[in-house]
């Protein structure tokens, strides 16, 4: 049975007759949020490209057999795991995406060095900044018109681990909902919010160790 | 169950900030959280600099596409639609 939402299901009879434009309106839309993700699997850009490109060539190919029991982006991340997995099969170990998101979720994990918190027994007291973290030392206005704190930020998503990487890019980056992630990745909700939580922290602290002292 | 009456502190707190802006703590511990981000200044900072964060990521996605590789992929479709 077809779950296609109508724009999804107007698209797909669109691709299917030949029409070009619909086809050109999804590159534009997912090429760049392809590759990025790609990018988390194999590292190298040119072959996080090639992928995005059999990705595409993959996703015309099953377009006759598709069968709308997801949405139509869905199914083109599904095909780019695929690939991207094929690709990295060959020169290391598979790591499936469950395995990789069951890894990332239960390795033990602190937002704060726990040592940077008072602890002495007392419930009532304990939990608290020893002392406070210095104020980041430009004021955020600046830091969101400098290039190159972008390009920090993308360094820090570029050095997380695939699963927190691959969960940040598309609700951060290319503003997915959480729904959307869950279903491209088949992945719970609530290690979808543990594997965001883990980067959107790490990536503060990328920030935090430029502009702060690193908490 | 947790007892949601207690005062959250600052270690709870940076656990539960992506929760909190992702609108999925229960209402008592929004309370819990945004009672103790009002009275503490470290706190409120974090989770500006956690929005800051956000907002900084949301500016990646300019990238433009590469002309030559969308042309590839409009040949390929239209190969698809002929052959």
């Amino acid at each position: 049975m077809s779950a296609l939402a109508p724009e999804d299901a107007e698209l797909l009879g669109r691709l299917r007759g030949g029409e070009e434009e619909a086809f050109a309106t999804l590159v534009d839309r997912y090429q760049t949020a392809l590759i990025r993700v790609a990018t988390k699997y194999v590292r190298d850009p040119v072959a996080a490209a090639d992928v995005a490109q059999e990705t595409w060539i993959g996703f015309i190919d099953s377009l006759d057999r598709f069968e709308g029991r997801c949405s139509l982006q869905t199914w083109l991340f599904r095909i780019l795991f695929n690939k991207a997995q094929s690709r990295v099969q060959r020169d290391r170990r598979i790591v499936p995406f469950s395995t990789l998101v069951s890894d990332e979720t239960s390795a033990s994990f602190s937002a704060v060095d726990p040592t940077r918190f008072t602890t002495g027994g007392d419930a009532a007291a304990d939990g608290h900044w020893l002392s406070a973290p210095p104020s980041w030392k430009t004021d955020p206005s600046e830091i969101l018109e400098q290039k190159d704190a972008v390009e920090l930020v993308e360094r820090a998503i570029g050095e997380l681990p695939e699963a927190q990487g691959t969960v940040m890019i598309l609700r951060d980056v290319e503003g997915w909902s959480s729904e959307e992630v869950c279903n491209a990745l088949e992945i719970t909700p609530t290690n979808q919010r543990v594997l965001l939580h883990r980067a959107r922290t790490r990536v503060r602290r990328a920030l935090s160790e430029r502009y702060g002292d690193g908490t | 169950m947790t007892e949601t009456q207690d005062e959250m502190s600052c270690k709870e707190l940076v656990e539960l900030v992506t929760d909190y802006v992702e609108g999925a703590l229960s209402a008592s511990d929004r309370d819990r959280f945004e009672s103790h981000v009002s009275e503490c200044p470290p706190c409120e900072e974090y989770l500006e600099q956690m929005k800051l964060t956000l907002r900084l990521t949301g500016e990646l996605a300019e990238d433009a596409i590469d002309p030559m590789a969308r042309d590839r992929l409009l040949a390929a479709f239209r190969d698809w639609k002929t052959g």
